[in-house]
């Protein structure tokens, strides 16, 4: 289990994380969702300690993340694959050896690391692509390399930062279909942080909302799609804050 | 790995504190051998051996220069013989040194700078340590380590052009012969002058490395990030060789 408990961070007087708590079970997707600049990829960069809090704790299968020594730290970051927004694949490097990179960290032989690199490229369908390098795939191409990258490992969780994102609607729906198959066959335990709804209601088992820094709501795609909260409605139905563009039209001199 | 908070407060306090976090945390990751040693060869060659051409172009023409002045210098006041003394000396002491450890700050301090940098704003290193890897064992060490062990190297190449260059010059340009050159060459030599030089320059090779690899991974801000922690790298490191420069004449001479 992942458990944050009253996280809070900021960068400079901008807090970003204030006081956040959310539990993410074992089994099963959890989706985070929330405005852009909300904070969805700090929060999930401190399940790898990639950030630390400036106060409250982040937890993993029981483990404080923040209070692991660098031994701690590398063994927790053997068990969960993360998935980067912008794929974050190694330019200087073929596909194959992005995803050997952290095979070879794991002590695997050279076979072992064949097989699982071409096991883990034909599970995202890029089978046969070891040796191209990165600047040679399309952007929907390099997300999935980057799932491949991730799930070659083998990790217990995987976590998703904005895996859909810039991408054609035909590409968002394989990478979810890609997401939903990874969790059945590797029965993985992932975090989806996203902002499309489609991919959301798609992926996720339960559906968390980050606003001003806290958890708005948490509950299972109907609980969410069914709810009252009205930022959590404005969200997911996409409207604009009309109340906000009014005073912004106004000021300007014009009415809505 | 942090240092005391009242190291902290200020701002010179703060970059102090966070060169010498920053240098622990490279000192700590040369424990890490299974992770760097692989990658050591391939920075010597291209922190190292790719950065020979410029040296000797360098040195080449200071060589000659060298000459030329001196006998400007000289003519009339000195014996021509001393001719050889200056160019030797002066380059084996100060400009090969400096001179190419300049022309490094450049080459390999806004190279790593700008690679690092990149790889720091399209999360190449934060993916690099979700996989397990210590970026300083990475990143760091093979960089730091290649510098340290090439800059001494390509810097007695430089020498040993330079000073040939200020030879050839005294033979054709000056009317020197060989014996007098060689005498000049000869007549205060110490073996000191050959490792002093060396040293500086393993010195110069550490600390632009390090800079450059400290600037690169402190990088943010898209593209024009990293060509303000580029340009930088290559400032601070020419600062740190001047810096160096004097504290070894001071140190060792």
């Amino acid at each position: 289990m992942i458990r944050f408990e009253g996280v809070y961070k900021a960068f400079g007087s901008k807090v970003v994380l204030d006081g956040l708590t959310l539990d993410v079970p074992e089994g099963g997707t959890t989706v985070l969702i929330g405005f852009s600049g909300s904070g969805k990829s700090v929060l999930i960069k401190h399940v790898v300690g990639l950030l630390a809090p400036d106060a409250g704790r982040v937890s993993v299968d029981g483990q404080v993340v923040h209070e692991l020594d660098w031994d701690g730290l590398t063994e927790l970051r053997s068990r969960i694959g993360y998935v980067f927004q912008f794929s974050a694949l190694f330019d200087s490097m073929t596909i194959g050896d992005n995803l050997r990179l952290g095979l070879a960290r794991r002590g695997l032989d050279e076979s072992e690391m064949q097989e699982r690199v071409a096991q883990s490229l034909r599970l995202v369908g890029l089978a046969g692509t070891e040796d191209r390098f990165p600047a040679e795939l399309s952007g929907g191409m390099r997300k999935r390399v980057g799932v491949a990258r991730a799930i070659a490992l083998r990790p217990r969780y995987i976590l998703y930062d904005e895996p859909t994102t810039g991408l054609d609607p035909v590409t968002s729906a394989v990478i979810d279909q890609l997401m939903v198959r990874v969790r059945e066959e590797l029965g993985t335990t992932a975090i989806v942080v996203t902002h499309d709804m489609r991919s959301a209601y798609t992926v996720g088992d339960r559906i968390a909302m980050l606003y001003e820094g806290r958890i708005r709501q948490v509950g299972t795609v109907r609980e969410i799609q069914e709810t009252e909260d009205p930022v959590v409605r404005q969200f997911i139905e996409g409207r604009p804050d009309l109340e906000g563009a009014r005073d912004r039209v106004a000021l300007s001199g014009g009415a809505l | 790995m942090t240092l005391p908070a009242s190291l902290r407060e200020s701002t010179p306090g703060r970059q102090v504190a966070r060169v010498g976090s920053f240098v622990l945390d490279a000192g700590r990751a040369l424990r890490d051998r299974r992770t760097w040693a692989p990658l050591l060869l391939e920075q010597m060659r291209r922190l190292g051996v790719e950065s020979v051409p410029i040296a000797l172009f360098i040195a080449l023409f200071t060589g000659i220069v060298l000459a030329l002045l001196s006998k400007y210098i000289f003519t009339g006041a000195v014996p021509i013989y001393f001719v050889g003394t200056l160019v030797g000396k002066a380059i084996m002491l100060e400009l090969g040194p400096v001179l190419t450890g300049m022309a490094l700050a450049g080459r390999v301090g806004a190279n790593i700078a700008a690679e690092l940098g990149t790889m720091r704003v399209t999360e190449q290193v934060d993916a690099l340590e979700t996989l397990a890897y210590d970026k300083y064992a990475y990143l760091v060490v093979p960089r730091v380590l290649a510098g340290t062990l090439m800059f001494p190297i390509v810097t007695a190449l430089a020498v040993a052009l330079g000073v040939s260059a200020g030879y050839i010059t005294s033979l054709y340009l000056l009317d020197l012969s060989s014996a007098e050159f060689v005498k000049g060459l000869q007549i205060f030599y110490k073996f000191k002058d050959i490792w002093y030089g060396l040293v500086k320059a393993a010195s110069f090779g550490a600390a632009v490395t390090l800079l450059g690899c400290l600037q690169g991974l402190a990088t943010s801000g898209g593209a024009a990030g990293v060509g303000r922690r580029t340009t930088l790298a290559v400032v601070y490191g020419c600062e740190a060789i001047l810096v160096l420069d004097a504290f070894w004449a001071v140190v060792l001479l």
